[in-house]
């Protein structure tokens, strides 16, 4: 099975040459003899390649399943007693697997974009010609630097090393997935404006064909991000889901500068403007992906996340840079065709709001790299290594995410080229007004913004996220009305018709109102509150309004872990409300400890335990965190899908009026 | 004087509840300013991992530090000398590290800054060229208008 998938990687690689070579000759002597057969046997390389990776794979876990120890991956990676489910994930749990699975994501992307090619032949054939370069890298990362079939030296282990912990979780099963397809899947785009560019395409046809495979690709980032975070939250123990670790900075990157696209995109489609900014903002996305694997796979700065550390490192800088040659050489050359068609005409139009709103979001992208990175540079400047942590990123990153809500909830307000001052003040008195007594509200129920930094934060944040609502809720009722009095159908409905008849628009305001939500979830941080105590059968602890009472701690053993739960009765006000098992699991492969923690989740709060370990007595120590609105986070995380989903469905047919039928009901019951 | 042993006695307490729960605050407030140095890259108070060699030992360091009466500033500069400046969960403000501050917001007021410039010059410029194209643009019926408006303003 190892030679099969060897095999079918050194296949995968001359697919992935001959489809990049004979692809670019092709488009760069059009009129050779039998261009077009070639360029038809370059395309249909490419979809080999998906093949033969397909093939690569399923060696892979078939060697996983079959606890084949001489392949070296999998002795590392797993062990014997690993659950199936595990086994499968072993293949993008450890480097050399992870760039396998990457590599194939990507040739079933291209084998999506190459089957599709009718749709534009000649721009399908450029962006195939680009997707097969980034193929040739990774295919030559997996051929020559990470081979996931390397076999072990001396003799063969009877047992592996087992998987990592932390990664035995079920969100580990599909969190790496939607990760990755969020990262690979900004390829297309990319190559499609890249492609667009060196053959100055005239029109936006490029910005229409990739405008689904760009919000697929942010809904899959978005979606691996937030499982990501419930990972954390789940598994790691420290109480929180979000703690600015270079990891997770990497894939909020090219979340930032993708969203960022998606916006000003918009301004290109509809008046021919920001050609050049949205041809930057999707190679950076792109670029950013790809920084972010580097900067993950290198070491160049450390993490709790670093599964799969090693010295590929030179491959993915090196890549990188020749990369950023390739657009700027395209870009500089061809300029020239990314003239703006118009210009703004005013600060206070849609138009400037969505440039404010890319210069934010690039501000907090430049912010979470320049945190990210500034360990590095300190150590080169002044020799000494700093820490850039939470504490730092909060401080920065929340002012300026208070300034893109404000943005948010001001830009449905605006109108194309210009928008009076006037209607401004009629559309925003009230969205303003209600955001005020929010505030208001808030402090009189007890909340003191002038005694702490994050309750000031955290009271603007919910503020601002009310103003958000008000006015997303105002463009939606405005709508409503028009469609309600044309057709006599209730409010509910007619906004159904709306959301129906323009799913983009309305479908990105759902997306508004996720974010929205999330960001209240977020808020809540501010109100954390955690205590620890080592606990004896029947010995209580109070935190918040509850009380924890220990019943027993119980163990159990199984082939791949031993483990041992603490049974905690739940009381409040007196009454029993729950019972909670936080868990401390021993796996025997690893030779590891982790947590498995127990969470009570309400909309007003989380009550979170952690079983932290036993006492010299042998008495479980636990630690209880209380946690308000996290719950909120991952319902604004659903809207934000949800709203993705309604954005991505085609528009209905425009709504036929019926007033005439409505005329003639009316005679009919007067007639009655 | 039984009542007043009595108010006594509860602003003792009261002082005494109010200096337990500034312990309990500075206690937190520095704990989360520190990183603890087991290599797990997590926050001093937030760091779970079990059996760490580090936490347990900083955060008695920490108390003992509060205990003995020492400033805030004092004690970060202790945790500093013994474990190096990586200890800190975030950079100082003074220096070279104050930079890493000032890039952010900078760097948003140059953008904020350059995008309202570009957007004046481009609408001084704007309007000789609406003069010059309101005369030809005339004739065209209204079709053509309707047909522009819903491209450009319907998302």
């Amino acid at each position: 099975m190892p030679a099969f998938g060897s095999y079918s990687l050194l296949l995968s690689l001359a697919l992935s040459v001959y489809c990049f070579g004979v692809g670019a000759l092709v488009l760069l002597r059009p009129r050779m003899a039998h261009a077009e057969r070639l360029g038809e046997t370059a395309r249909r390389a490419g979809m080999g390649i998906f093949l033969a990776l397909t093939c690569a794979m399923l060696a892979l876990i078939a060697a996983c399943f079959q606890n084949d120890f001489s392949v070296a991956y999998i002795f590392h990676h797993s062990n014997k007693d690993l659950s199936p489910a595990y086994k499968f994930s072993v293949l993008w749990s450890g480097q050399e697997g992870s760039l396998l699975f990457w590599a194939w994501l990507l040739s079933a992307y291209g084998l999506v974009l190459r089957w599709r090619h009718k749709v534009d032949t000649r721009l399908v054939a450029y962006a195939g010609m680009i997707v097969a370069a980034v193929q040739v890298f990774f295919a030559l990362l997996i051929n020559l630097a990470a081979n996931p079939f390397a076999m072990m030296v001396g003799n063969i282990p009877p047992d592996g090393n087992g998987l990592n912990p932390l990664l035995q979780y079920p969100e580990m099963v599909i969190h790496p997935p939607m990760l990755y397809l969020g990262y690979v899947g900004f390829t297309i785009p990319f190559a499609f404006a890249l492609g667009a560019l060196i053959m100055k395409y005239p029109g936006e046809k490029w910005i229409h064909i990739t405008r689904r495979w760009t919000m697929v690709t942010w809904l899959f980032l978005s979606c691996g991000i937030s499982l990501g975070a419930h990972w954390a939250y789940s598994v790691l123990g420290w109480g929180g889901y979000w703690g600015w670790d270079p990891v997770e900075n990497a894939s909020f990157l090219p979340w930032l500068t993708g969203t960022a696209f998606l916006h000003s995109v918009m301004m290109q489609e509809k008046r021919g403007m920001m050609k050049m900014w949205n041809m930057w903002l999707i190679f950076s996305t792109f670029l950013l992906a790809i920084f972010g694997t580097f900067l993950t796979r290198s070491g160049v700065v450390s993490s709790v996340h670093a599964f799969a550390q090693s010295s590929i490192g030179p491959w993915f800088s090196t890549f990188l840079a020749l990369s950023f040659a390739v657009c700027m050489v395209a870009f500089v050359a061809n300029r020239k065709h990314l003239k703006s068609e118009n210009k703004l005409e005013s600060l206070v139009s849609r138009e400037s709001s969505f440039l404010f709103n890319n210069l934010v979001l690039l501000a907090a992208c430049f912010t979470v790299l320049w945190g990210t990175l500034f360990p590095v540079l300190s150590e080169w400047v002044q020799g000494t290594k700093v820490t850039v942590g939470p504490p730092f990123f909060n401080r920065v990153m929340v002012p300026i995410t208070l300034f893109l809500l404000l943005l948010t909830a001001m830009g449905p307000l605006l109108a194309w080229r210009s928008t009076s001052w006037e209607s401004i003040k009629r559309n925003f008195t009230i969205p303003a007004a209600l955001a005020v007594a929010t505030a208001i509200l808030l402090v009189a129920l007890g909340w003191k913004p002038w005694e702490k930094m994050s309750q000031f934060y955290s009271l603007m944040a919910i503020s601002l996220a009310v103003l958000v609502m008000a006015t997303v809720s105002s463009e939606f009722l405005r709508g409503a009305r028009v469609i309600a009095e044309k057709t006599g159908h209730n409010l509910f409905a007619s906004m159904v018709q709306l959301t129906r008849r323009n799913t983009r628009r309305y479908g990105g305001y759902i997306v508004h109102i996720g974010i929205v939500i999330a960001i209240v979830g977020f808020a809540g941080s501010a109100f954390n509150t955690d205590s620890e105590k080592e606990l004896g059968p029947g010995d209580s602890m109070t935190i918040g309004g509850y009380t924890l009472v220990l019943d027993s701690n119980t163990q159990d053993d199984n082939p791949n872990y031993a483990s041992e739960s603490a049974i905690v009765n739940v009381f409040q006000d007196g009454k029993k409300i729950d019972t909670m098992y936080p868990e401390r699991r021993f796996f025997k492969a690893s030779q590891q400890t982790a947590t498995i923690v127990a969470n009570r989740s309400t909309l007003k709060e989380d009550l979170y335990l952690v079983y932290t370990g036993n006492s010299e007595n042998g008495r479980p120590i636990l630690k209880a965190h209380i946690n308000p609105l996290v719950m909120w986070f991952w319902i604004g995380v659903w809207v934000l899908i949800a709203g993705t989903g309604i954005a991505l469905v085609p528009n209905a047919a425009a709504l036929s009026l019926r007033q005439p039928s409505r005329v003639q009901a009316a005679a009919v019951e007067a007639g009655d | 004087m039984k009542r007043l042993l009595q108010s006594v006695l509860l602003a003792a307490a009261c002082i005494l509840l109010l200096g337990a729960s500034d312990f309990n605050a500075r206690f937190n407030e520095l704990g989360h300013k520190m990183m603890c140095k087991c290599g797990c890259n997590q926050v001093l108070l937030e760091c779970n991992h079990v059996n760490c060699t580090y936490s347990d030992r900083m955060r008695d360091e920490l108390t003992a530090a509060l205990q003995r009466g020492d400033s805030d500033d004092l004690i970060l500069q202790g945790f500093v000398q013994k474990y190096g400046a990586t200890v800190l969960a975030a950079p100082t403000t003074t220096g070279f590290n104050r930079i890493a501050w000032i890039m952010p917001f900078a760097a948003l007021g140059a953008g904020l800054l350059a995008v309202v410039y570009v957007v004046r010059r481009w609408k001084a410029r704007q309007p000789a060229v609406a003069a010059a194209s309101a005369g030809e643009a005339a004739p065209a019926g209204f079709d053509e208008y309707r047909q522009r408006a819903r491209q450009e303003t319907e998302l």
